[in-house]
């Protein structure tokens, strides 16, 4: 698939402070929903800042839909919206002006009807007379990915889009955000919610100190990641691990009823085989087992632990 | 140009007016009516007339430049630092829309908003004494020059200001006392020499001066000299908004 926006050796220092971004290169194809996974502080914010015109970059290029965000700004810009992690909107405006106007400023003209879907689709229609200051946390949320929508983008940016929303608006904004994909636009997500990354993303990217370390497809990142864990259930309990069995590394549980292995799924003999014959061969039988896989928030906790 | 994100600014900005009418048009129209009672009626009554002119006809400019002024710096200043200061700046700085586009957007708004305040004060004026125009055109010149350069200054200090308080000082602690000092109220041949010369150092004079001139042809200086002062107080102000969006001073990190 094509890239949509091409990021090379990106990087952003403030004026006081570390670098917030050291080298960034990523290519975000079009269509796909990438999650930018990292800890507060990551650079995730100043990533998208740079890309959407906020930042002035330190070094480095960005191209969205070929066109470079210095150089041709206004061609790059008309292709994005921005949804920012804080709640920033105009107070005493209404929620259909405000949204107008995010339309008549990036350039486009009236268009009543597509600003009807856009409010529907988010359950705001019925609000549009509202003045923002009237609505609930979530509501104003809401506006804001309406305002971002308005003008039609190809791309679209969601800072910490569901930071502080009760769980059926997250459900929600989950099913907007597949629904846009669905739709063609491409969705570049940061959150630090590793179930949100999990559920949605087609790729993931990890972000800490200012540097990107993998941009993997999710799938692909669990499997290659992933240590799963076999947990056997035993006939009857044993008091301690036998030492003819310590290179394996098990440890005991449940008092001794259980035990439990940890393998990679990725190498070429996973041992199982081998530690149920020599458990076998020392009388230890298993009644039961089960196995369980690393989840993303492990992945991502041991990535994150080991770059810092 | 991108025409339609200008719009966009001018009519999001206008809409502000129209949403705070009381405050926006009836409290200066209100604060000129005071004036007229306590300079026009209780001590114009004992001044007979200034250069010829009855002394209510003569504070008419003056009033009017002290609220287009005021309403200048307040409404562009006003309008850039609220989305600054709650944030909304990021769909601006974000927008394809060049800085050239932004400042006529905000700053057209701001003009037209304290033109049209200052062309209401005018009508105001014309319910308490008689008003002579001679030179219609001249005056809506100054009248525009002044409100586009003030705004341009308001812009400036809405970009500078962190705080309200900030936003409220140049207004406060310079405007308002250089309009009283640059000849609202009474023309700089009524002060002492020494005065008169240190008046001279008022830009403000200049502007008050030229706008009279357009009403009654009597000015404390050239009516040339003024329209060369104001047209470089607004060669200034761009200048300095062309640096400040250049730098990205107090806008973009």
């Amino acid at each position: 698939m094509a890239s949509i926006i091409s990021i090379n050796n990106l990087s952003k220092t403030y004026a006081s402070g570390p670098p917030a971004l050291r080298d960034v290169s990523l290519e975000i194809e079009e269509g796909e929903i990438l999650a930018l996974l990292g800890p507060n502080g990551a650079g995730k914010t100043t990533l998208i800042s740079a890309i959407c015109g906020l930042v002035r970059p330190s070094s480095g290029t960005v191209t969205v839909g070929g066109h470079d965000i210095a150089s041709d700004f206004r061609a790059a810009r008309s292709l994005i919206g921005l949804v920012p992690q804080e709640i920033t909107i105009e107070p005493f405006e209404r929620v259909i002006n405000t949204t107008r106007f995010s339309r008549g400023l990036f350039g486009k003209p009236r268009d009543e009807a597509h600003i009807e879907k856009v409010l529907r689709s988010l359950s705001l229609w019925d609000k549009r007379n509202a003045r923002n200051l009237e609505l609930s946390g979530g509501m104003k949320r809401r506006v804001l990915i309406a305002k971002a929508l308005s003008h039609e983008p190809r791309i679209l940016f969601l800072d910490e889009p569901t930071a502080g929303v009760d769980v059926s608006l997250r459900r929600e904004m989950w099913d907007l955000v597949r629904q846009l994909r669905d739709e063609g636009v491409t969705v570049i997500l940061t959150t630090h919610y590793i179930q949100e990354a999990e559920e949605m993303a087609d790729r993931i990217g990890v972000i800490n100190r200012g540097q990107l370390l993998l941009v993997e497809d999710k799938a692909t990142l669990i499997k290659r990641m992933g240590r799963k864990q076999l947990t056997l259930h035993l006939q009857a309990p044993i008091a301690r691990m036998p030492e003819t069995l310590a290179g394996y590394g098990l440890r005991l549980s449940d008092g001794g009823a259980t035990i439990l292995y940890e393998y990679d799924t990725q190498s070429a003999r996973t041992g199982i085989t081998r530690l149920l014959a020599d458990l076998s061969e020392v009388g230890i039988f298993v009644r039961d087992l089960d196995s369980t896989q690393d989840s993303l928030e492990q992945i991502f906790l041991s990535l994150v632990e080991d770059g810092a | 140009m991108n025409w339609q994100s200008i719009r966009a600014i001018f009519v999001f900005e206008m809409a502000r007016t129209f949403r705070t009418l009381t405050q926006s048009v009836l409290s200066p129209v209100l604060s000129t009516v005071l004036y007229f009672i306590v300079f026009g009626a209780a001590i114009g009554s004992r001044i007979q007339s200034v250069d010829g002119i009855g002394y209510g006809a003569f504070i008419v400019p003056g009033l009017i430049m002290l609220t287009l002024l005021q309403q200048s710096v307040a409404n562009a200043s006003f309008g850039i630092y609220f989305p600054k200061f709650i944030g909304t700046i990021y769909e601006i700085l974000s927008a394809p829309i060049s800085f050239v586009e932004v400042v006529i957007g905000y700053v057209g708004a701001a003009a037209t908003k304290a033109t049209a305040i200052a062309l209401i004060i005018l009508a105001t004026s014309g319910l308490f004494v008689e008003i002579h125009i001679a030179h219609p055109v001249w005056m809506v010149a100054f009248l525009l020059l002044t409100a586009v350069s003030f705004s341009l200054l308001g812009f400036i200090i809405g970009i500078w200001a962190k705080s309200f308080e900030q936003l409220q000082l140049i207004p406060m602690l310079l405007i308002t006392p250089l309009v009283f000092l640059g000849g609202a109220f009474y023309s700089a041949s009524m002060l002492p020499p020494i005065w008169q010369t240190v008046t001279r150092f008022n830009p403000v004079l200049y502007l008050i001066s030229g706008f009279r001139w357009s009403f009654y042809e009597v000015a404390d200086v050239p009516v040339g000299v003024s329209l060369m002062a104001v047209c470089g107080f607004l060669a200034v102000c761009i200048g300095v908004i062309w640096l400040i969006f250049k730098t990205g001073w107090r806008i973009k990190q």
